[in-house]
């Protein structure tokens, strides 16, 4: 038996305003919110409603048979609460089916988890009670910002009570072994990893409407065809990608809805195949070996590695000296000022360094797409001044507390 | 595919801009291949005469004055160059580069006192100082062009008119300069004819207005094609308050020419709202960097601590001087441990004096007038940022050069060269609280200073003459095919 095991990422950030030298100490209206409500609006009119209804169908046309995983960021979670509860809502709705699975996450989709254990501890158990109350189940399998994974953050994700963690099925992580088979990461006892099948999850989230590839147009049988010629040893197939595919980076137009209510009852025409969610893929298969991870590998560009977020000196600069902080926030939290922790935490999104990215050619203008500055140094700039104000306030509130 | 140029200035005379283009254009352009007939005014008589031998204007005929750089350049070899000149400080070309680039590319000069962006009133000046001025000599040239000019493109009848010109008594063009500016581009055009006819050649490029007639000269009397490059046009060089002489004359070229080829995106916006070009035959093409063949190590002492915050060109209302006081002001305000500096001179200085002791700023900006040389660079070096606020910037050299000098660039999107740099922070010139705020970010941000350096050093390095000039082979391919 070959499982397909599809998990979608739900993230919207809280984009900063153009936030200048002059607001410095005279404004603490740090983020840009008619922006983030328009987009998140837009998103979800394109992509998160049409696409939870049509899972929502799948799931009931083929009596269970369809399964699949979210993870929702909490900015995004934040984002649907405030500008388009209906969205929130309808992964309610999901959640209730009890064939769709809600993993954990940091709970402002950041990338702690290298810098700060203390305070990736705090954000995961945040997210997981998020994750609890809103879907009424505590989440079981794990996935860090960006799917960014090394044995340290394998073994932090196994003393906080996780069964599995996802990763990238890197060429260079990998070499000669299989994407489809279960791990364990080095260092580790319990927790499993599961990887990302990257070849077929991209022929769906960048490939599909690409006129310029060999195997345009992408159909349902042909992906069935595709999934159906594995190796019978395979235990799963990993198709994780940004939900925002559906809708969003690739349009309506292209097909990508037809696509996906056709397909999972193509793949499920062969009886060796089915869909399973993460959690329960781990529960029934032993790890086949041991997997050594020891630099982070992440699902971006072609490198899999950190050069989209700390690739250059001013996201090591922002991040360095954004990571400084936090005692001082925690100080000012304590100090009766929890807005001040809030904000720190809204401004740890990885996407506030992705901005910053300078790698150009190639993977570049996809950053660009996704970016609402017009260069990665006025990304650098704003966050700079915002965190310098932020970190006044604090000395502000610990000068009034002496 | 020979290409007949009609180019500016050479050694000792590279005053940049222009000049350095035009330099650079042929290097490119050898790279790939094509010939180069490089044609210059010998505007100053002191000009490096291992390069070139040129001969007086009013000594021999046209045709007997315009010689090949080659066989004198080997005669001029062995013997001490009669008039060796120190090549200008600052220049951007090392003598070397030039010989290399010359003894592949022929270069032929005519005697005359045109250089880039003259006006007539420097005309007239540089003109007194050379010699008496002709008089009653102005229309007959003019004449003269008209009737060559009338020829239909691709008309075989342009030989033959330039023949009878010629032939006609007395010479129009010898005998002295025009009297005045117009008259001068136009007897420079007369003389250019007579290469279209003498020499042979498959397409002909000439560089902005004052060349153009020549070139269109040269073209109409070979029946060859004509590439009309446009560095900058009149309304960049005086806003709304055009010369309507000189516009007229763009628009005559922008008219005729095959293709018109522009610095940038931005210039060619200019050319279709304000002459009407068909957009069909235009092309953009921007300039690249003259790499230099050594980098000069630069011994800058700077005897003030305080940060050095940098505007250097003409002080003219194209240019932004004013901006930059506006946002000097707003940094100031908060970080009064800055000094600005106003480095040029121009109709503008005297109000931007009053402005900036109006502004409060007189002890936080200093005027140094007109740099020349070797200190401009070390103002550069000198500085910690450089701001270019243009209002209108065709292309816009000096961001290039400060970043060859590891010197971070503000740089007004309202010009060529921003559609070409990525590391350098852009701005709207009349944002003056984003020009601020990102002077304050460089001030502030030490990582931003070390991106910008470290990645714009590898940016200009990339910016190679060769990949401009395979662009224009392309243009002149599509016209000879």
């Amino acid at each position: 038996m070959t499982d397909l095991v599809f998990y979608f990422q739900v993230h919207q950030p809280f984009r900063l305003r153009r936030y200048t030298f002059f607001d410095i100490g005279h404004s603490d209206r740090y983020f840009d919110d008619v922006e983030n409500a328009r987009i998140v609006r837009r998103v979800a009119e394109k992509c998160y409603l049409p696409m939870n209804a049509l899972i929502l169908h799948l799931v009931e046309q083929n009596g269970g048979k369809f399964r699949c995983a979210y993870s929702i960021s909490g900015t995004a979670l934040d984002q649907m609460e405030r500008w388009t509860p209906e969205t929130l809502e309808s992964f309610m709705r999901l959640a209730r089916t009890g064939c769709v699975e809600f993993l954990a996450e940091t709970s402002h989709h950041s990338l702690c988890g290298l810098f700060d254990v203390a305070e990736f501890k705090a954000q995961v158990n945040a997210q997981a009670d998020r994750i609890e109350s809103l879907f009424g189940r505590r989440p079981t399998a794990f996935r860090n910002t960006e799917l960014v994974v090394d044995e340290k953050i394998a073994r932090a994700a196994e003393e906080m009570g996780f069964q599995v963690i996802l990763g990238e099925g890197a060429d260079h992580l990998l070499g000669w072994r299989s994407p489809h088979r279960v791990y364990r990461p080095e260092g580790c006892e319990k927790i499993k990893i599961l990887l990302r099948s990257y070849k077929l999850s991209d022929d769906i989230a960048f490939r599909f409407s690409n006129r310029g590839w060999s195997e345009w147009p992408m159909t349902a049988e042909k992906f069935a065809s595709w999934v159906h010629g594995v190796p019978r040893a395979d235990s799963f197939i990993g198709l994780f990608m940004d939900y925002e595919t559906f809708g969003e980076h690739q349009w309506s137009e292209t097909g990508i809805f037809k696509f996906m209510e056709h397909m999972p009852r193509r793949v499920l025409e062969n009886g060796r195949f089915g869909f399973k969610t993460p959690s329960e893929l781990a529960a029934e298969r032993d790890p086949v070996a041991r997997l050594s991870i020891p630099h982070p590998v992440s699902w971006a560009d072609v490198e899999r590695d950190l050069t989209a977020w700390l690739g250059n000196a001013m996201q090591r600069a922002a991040n360095e000296a954004f990571y400084a902080m936090r005692p001082a926030m925690l100080a000012a939290a304590e100090n009766g000022h929890e807005e001040l922790l809030r904000h720190w935490r809204m401004l740890s999104t990885s996407d506030h360094l992705y901005y910053m990215c300078t790698k150009w050619f190639s993977d570049g203008d996809v950053h660009k797409y996704f970016s609402p500055y017009s260069s990665p140094h006025d990304a650098f700039i704003a966050f700079m001044n915002v965190i310098d104000d932020l970190a006044r306030r604090a000395q502000r509130v610990a000068v009034a507390h002496t | 595919m020979k290409v007949l140029m009609f180019g500016w200035e050479f050694p000792p005379h590279i005053s940049g801009g222009l000049g350095t283009a035009c330099f650079g254009i042929t290097q490119g352009l050898v790279h790939h291949g094509v010939e180069v007939l490089f044609v210059v005014p010998r505007a100053y008589g002191d000009e490096d005469e291992r390069f070139v031998s040129v001969v007086g204007a009013n000594e021999v005929p046209a045709l007997e004055f315009v010689e090949s750089a080659s066989a004198s350049a080997s005669e001029a070899a062995p013997k001490p160059a009669k008039r060796r000149v120190r090549r200008e400080a600052g220049s951007k070309v090392s003598d070397e580069a030039w010989s290399r680039a010359f003894s592949i590319v022929e270069l032929l000069a005519i005697e005359s006192p045109l250089t880039p962006y003259l006006t007539e009133l420097e005309y007239l000046e540089r003109l007194t100082a050379i010699e008496e001025s002709g008089s009653g000599r102005r229309v007959e040239l003019l004449a003269a062009l008209a009737e060559l000019l009338q020829v239909p493109r691709g008309d075989s009848s342009g030989a033959e008119t330039s023949r009878r010109l010629l032939a006609r008594s007395p010479l129009p063009f010898s005998g002295g300069y025009g009297p005045d500016l117009m008259s001068e581009v136009a007897r420079f055009a007369l003389v250019a004819a007579q290469l279209g006819v003498q020499r042979s050649f498959d397409v002909v490029h000439a560089h902005d207005w004052m060349a153009l007639p020549a070139g269109l000269a040269a073209a109409r009397s070979a029946g060859k094609p004509l590439v009309f490059h446009v560095h900058a046009c009149e309304y960049d060089r005086s806003g709304d308050h055009v010369n309507e002489r000189v516009r007229d004359l763009e628009q005559l070229g922008l008219d005729a020419a095959d293709r018109v080829v522009c610095v940038s995106h931005y210039t060619a916006g200019v050319l279709q709202r304000r002459y009407r070009i068909d957009p069909a035959k235009l092309r953009v093409v921007h300039n690249a960097v003259t790499q230099k063949e050594q980098v000069d190590i630069l011994h800058v002492t700077r005897a003030i601590e305080e940060p050095i915050v940098l505007f250097l060109g003409r002080v003219t209302f194209q240019k932004g001087p004013d901006y930059f006081l506006e946002a000097a002001a707003r940094v100031i305000h908060i970080e009064p441990r800055v000094k600005f500096v106003m480095s040029g001179s121009g109709d503008m200085l005297p109000v931007m004096i009053e402005r900036a002791a109006k502004l409060g700023l007189a002890r936080h900006v200093h005027f140094t007038g007109f740099l020349k040389g070797e200190d401009v660079e070390r103002m550069y070096a000198m500085a910690d940022i450089y701001v270019m606020p243009s209002v209108s910037e065709p292309f816009g050299i000096t961001p290039l050069e400060a970043m060859a000098l590891d010197t971070p660039v503000v740089l007004s999107r309202q010009s060529g060269v921003s559609e070409v740099l990525r590391n350098a922070l852009k701005v709207d010139f009349w944002d003056v609280d984003d020009i601020a705020n990102k002077i304050l970010a460089l001030l502030r941000y030490p990582a931003l200073v070390e991106q910008l350096t470290s990645e714009g050093r590898e940016e200009i390095q990339a910016l190679r003459w060769e990949h401009p000039a395979a662009l224009l082979r392309d243009v002149y391919r599509e016209l000879v095919a």
